[in-house]
C-alpha cells in the first residue's frame, strides 16, 4: 500500500508539473495541444545536455549538472512555446491545428536530437550522475521519520519544486495584478484589450513560460521516473503523459492547487493495475486497468459541465483566436 | 512627448483581407510549400551533408517511384509504377486512408465540432470488424462481410455519438472528450490483442489460412486478375465516399444545416434548426465513416488489429481537413502531398540511415512542411499594412 502511494506521488508530481505549464497557457486562453511534443523536446534536450556534460568532464559538478539540465530543457521547450504563440497569437491560426502539428514536430525533433547527439537508435543510454542529483534525498527527514519519511520525503527535489510552483501560481493568479490581467485576457480578450492590457504580450509570456515548465516535466520524467535512462522508445510514453497532463488541467477545473490532489488520483489510478488486483485478490487485465485515468477524466469533464457554476468552466475564450478588428 | 508617441506607433498593423482570388491563394500555398522544401533541403544538407538535388530526387522517388529502378523513361517502366509494391502505389493507398478520415471529419469540423477522436473511432470500427473475424470466421462469406461492415460502422458511430450526446445535453468540452475516447479505444484494442495472441509474441494476421473476413474472400476466382485487387476496391470505396460527401455538404438540406450551425448556433435556432439533432446526426455520420475506414483497413489491408491501426492519421487528418477548408476534393491533393512527404522522407531514412538520417528526421521534415503551410494561411486571410513614411512625417509636423 505504501509503495503504491509512493509511486503514485512520484507519478503525480511529474504530471502536475506538465499540467502546471499547460494551465498557465490555458489561463491566457490558449489550448496548447502541443504539450506532449513540448515535453518530449524538454526531455530530450535536458538529457542530452546532462549526458554530453558528464561525458566531457571527469568529475561532473552537481550544481552545473543541475543548472545545465534544467536551463537547457526550459529554454528549448520555451522555443516550442514561442512557435506556438507566434502561430496562434500573431498569425491567428487555429490553436488545435497548431498544437497537433507541434506534437508531431516536437516528438520528431526529440527523437532526431537524441539520435544525433547521443548516437543510439536503440537501447538505453544512462546518465547516472544526473540521476543521482535528481533522486538525492533530504539528509535527515528522509530516513528517521518512519512512514512519514517514506510517504513524504522519499523523493527527489523536483517534487518540492513542483509544489512550490503550484502554490506560487495560485498566489500569482489570485493575489497579484499580473494574475488578474492574465485571467482577464483568458476570459475576455476584447475587454482586457479595452482596459489597456497588452493581450498579445500576456499570451506570449504565458505560453512561453508555460511551455518551459512543461519541458521541465519532460526532463523530470527522464531523470527520476525513468531513473536517468533514455531511449527513443520513451518518447511515446512521454507523449501519453503529455495527454494525461492536458486532461488533468480539466480535471482540476483550472485551479493550480487542485492539480496537486487531482494528479494524486491520476497517479493512484495509473499504478492501480499493479497493486489493486493483488490487494483485492482479483485478476484484472493490465490494459483495462490502464483505461482508468481516461475514464475518470471523462467523468470529471461531464461533472464539471453539469455543474453550471461559471468559475468551473475554465477560461471563457479558451481555444479561440483573438483578432481586435473582428466583431 | 511627441517622440514617445511615435515610438508607440506599431511598425505595422494587421487587417483582414477581402477574400483572395483562388489563384493567388493557391500560389501563396505553393510558395509556402517550396519555402518549406528549401528549408528541409538545408536541414538535410547541414545535418547529414546530402546535397539538395539528391535529397529532392530521393524524396520524389520515395513518393512516386519504383524500388530499384534507376530510370523510369521506358513505357514498361512507366506501367510498373502501378505494380503492387511500387512506392507510387503505396503512396496512393496510404493517401486514400488519410483522405477517408479527413472526409469523415469534414462535416464535424464544418459544424465547428472539434472531433479529434477520429483515431479512436477508427479503432472502434476496426475492433468490431476484427472481433467478428476472429470469433465467427466460420460464417459464410456473404453473411460475415456485410455483418463486419455494419458492426464497424455502428461501433464507429457509437464512439463518436457518446461525446456528441454530452456536448448536446450539457455542453461538455468535445475536444478533450473525444481525445480521451481515443485512449480508451486504444486500451480496448490492446486488451483484445493481448488476449488473442495468448503466449505468442505477436498476433499476426487473423484467419491466414481460410481468409475468412478478408475482403478478398468475396472473389470466386473467375474474375479477371486485375479486378481481384483488394487495394483497388479499397480506393474505389474511398473515392466514392469522397464524392458523396462533397455532394452531401454542398447540395443537401442537411449539409446546409451543418453550415448554418457551424457559422452561428443562434441563427440556426432562429431558423428553426434543431442544433442538437444536427450535432448528433453529423457526429454519427462522422464516426460511421471513421468506423468504415477501420473496417476497410482491417479487412482489406492489415487483416489484423493493433492499436496502431490508425498510424496517427486520426490526428494528421485533422490538419488535412482544416487545410482543405472542408472541401473534400482539395483533401485529395493535401492527403497525397502529406503522404508523399512521409514516404519520400522514409526512403531518405532507409537509404541514408547510416549517415544519420533517421525516421525521426522524416518526422521533422513533415512537421516543418505542415507548420509553413498552415502558417501561410495568415497571408491569405490577413494583410500587413506597414506604417508609411508619409504618415510618420505628418505626425512629426503635427
Amino acid at each position: 500500500m505504501i509503495i503504491w502511494i509512493q509511486k503514485a506521488i512520484g507519478f503525480a508530481a511529474l504530471i502536475t508539473l506538465a499540467a502546471l505549464g499547460e494551465l498557465l497557457t490555458e489561463k491566457s486562453g490558449g489550448l496548447n495541444l502541443g504539450t506532449p511534443g513540448t515535453m518530449c523536446v524538454g526531455a530530450a534536450t535536458g538529457f542530452i545536455a546532462a549526458f554530453r556534460y558528464c561525458q566531457a568532464v571527469e568529475e561532473p559538478s552537481v550544481i552545473i549538472i543541475l543548472i545545465l539540465t534544467l536551463l537547457v530543457s526550459f529554454l528549448s521547450a520555451m522555443l516550442i512555446g514561442l512557435i506556438y504563440s507566434f502561430f496562434t497569437v500573431t498569425l491567428r491560426i487555429n490553436q488545435n491545428v497548431v498544437g497537433l502539428v507541434l506534437t508531431i514536430f516536437g516528438c520528431g525533433l526529440a527523437e532526431f536530437l537524441s539520435i544525433y547527439f547521443v548516437q543510439s537508435s536503440s537501447g538505453n543510454v544512462r546518465c547516472d550522475p544526473a540521476n543521482r542529483v535528481f533522486t538525492a534525498l533530504i539528509p535527515w527527514v528522509s530516513e528517521k521519520l518512519g512512514v512519514v519519511s517514506d510517504l513524504l520525503f522519499s523523493y527527489g527535489f523536483m517534487l518540492y519544486v513542483t509544489i512550490a510552483i503550484a502554490v506560487g501560481m495560485h498566489l500569482v493568479f489570485n493575489k497579484t495584478r499580473i494574475g488578474l490581467n492574465l485571467r482577464a485576457v483568458g476570459e475576455s480578450p476584447a475587454t482586457a484589450d479595452a482596459a489597456g492590457i497588452n493581450v498579445s504580450r500576456y499570451k506570449y509570456a504565458a505560453s512561453c513560460i508555460g511551455s518551459g515548465i512543461t519541458g521541465l516535466a519532460g526532463v523530470y520524467c527522464v531523470m527520476e521516473f525513468k531513473s536517468g535512462a533514455w531511449a527513443t522508445a520513451d518518447i511515446s510514453t512521454i507523449q501519453a503523459f503529455g495527454w494525461m497532463a492536458v486532461a488533468l488541467v480539466i480535471f482540476a477545473v483550472w485551479k493550480p492547487l487542485n492539480l496537486l490532489w487531482g494528479s494524486l488520483v491520476f497517479g493512484i489510478c495509473y499504478w492501480a493495475y499493479q497493486y489493486l488486483p493483488g490487494m483485492l485478490g482479483i485478476k484484472v487485465s493490465t490494459d483495462l486497468a490502464q483505461m482508468l485515468p481516461y475514464i475518470i477524466t471523462i467523468i470529471v469533464l461531464i461533472i464539471v459541465s453539469l455543474g453550471k457554476k461559471k468559475e468551473n468552466l475554465g477560461p471563457a475564450s479558451l481555444g479561440m483566436t483573438y483578432f481586435r478588428e473582428e466583431r | 512627448m511627441k517622440n514617445s508617441k511615435i515610438a508607440h506607433e506599431p511598425l505595422f498593423h494587421i487587417t483582414k483581407r477581402p477574400p483572395m482570388s483562388k489563384l493567388s491563394a493557391f500560389s501563396v500555398r505553393i510558395g509556402a510549400f517550396f519555402a518549406a522544401l528549401i528549408l528541409s533541403a538545408l536541414f538535410v544538407l547541414i545535418t547529414i551533408g546530402i546535397d539538395p538535388w539528391t535529397f529532392i530526387k530521393t524524396m520524389i522517388k520515395g513518393a512516386f517511384g519504383v524500388p530499384g529502378a534507376e530510370k523510369a523513361d521506358s513505357f514498361s517502366a512507366f506501367w510498373s509504377i502501378f505494380s503492387k509494391d511500387s512506392y507510387f502505389w503505396i503512396t496512393l493507398k496510404t493517401a486514400c486512408k488519410l483522405l477517408l478520415i479527413a472526409v469523415a471529419l469534414a462535416p464535424a469540423f464544418k459544424m465547428r465540432f472539434w472531433n479529434i477522436g477520429a483515431e479512436g473511432q477508427l479503432l472502434a470500427g476496426g475492433m468490431g470488424a476484427a472481433f467478428l473475424m476472429f470469433n465467427y470466421g466460420t460464417l459464410p462469406v456473404y453473411i460475415l462481410l456485410p455483418l463486419m461492415l455494419i458492426v464497424s460502422i455502428v461501433c464507429g458511430a457509437v464512439w463518436a455519438v457518446i461525446p456528441a450526446v454530452f456536448k448536446a445535453k450539457f455542453n461538455t468540452n468535445e475536444t478533450l472528450f473525444t481525445l480521451m475516447m481515443n485512449y480508451i479505444a486504444m486500451k480496448i484494442v490492446d486488451y483484445f490483442y493481448n488476449l488473442w495472441r495468448g503466449p505468442m509474441s505477436a498476433l499476426g494476421m487473423i484467419n491466414p489460412s481460410t481468409n475468412a473476413g478478408w475482403l478478398r474472400s468475396i472473389w470466386s476466382g473467375k474474375e479477371a486478375a486485375w479486378f481481384r485487387n483488394e487495394d483497388l476496391i479499397f480506393m474505389f470505396i474511398i473515392i466514392l465516399i469522397t464524392v458523396l460527401m462533397y455532394l452531401y455538404l454542398r447540395f443537401t438540406k442537411q449539409g446546409y444545416e451543418i453550415a448554418v450551425v457551424g457559422d452561428s448556433q443562434n441563427t440556426a435556432k432562429y431558423a428553426g434548426i434543431s442544433v442538437n439533432k444536427v450535432m448528433l446526426r453529423t457526429m454519427a455520420i462522422s464516426g460511421a465513416i471513421c468506423g468504415l475506414c477501420g473496417f476497410l483497413c482491417v479487412s482489406s489491408q492489415s487483416h489484423t488489429i493493433t492499436s496502431t491501426l490508425g498510424n496517427g492519421y486520426g490526428f494528421t487528418a485533422i490538419i488535412v481537413a482544416w487545410l482543405s477548408k472542408f472541401n473534400t476534393f482539395v483533401m485529395v491533393g493535401v492527403s497525397i502531398l502529406i503522404v508523399a512527404l512521409e514516404n519520400g522522407s522514409m526512403l531518405m531514412a532507409n537509404t541514408y540511415g547510416d549517415l544519420g538520417f533517421s525516421p525521426a528526421s522524416a518526422k521533422i521534415i513533415v512537421g516543418v512542411m505542415l507548420l509553413l503551410i498552415i502558417g501561410c494561411e495568415f497571408f491569405i486571410n490577413y494583410k500587413l499594412a506597414f506604417r508609411s513614411r508619409a504618415a510618420k512625417k505628418e505626425e512629426v509636423t503635427e
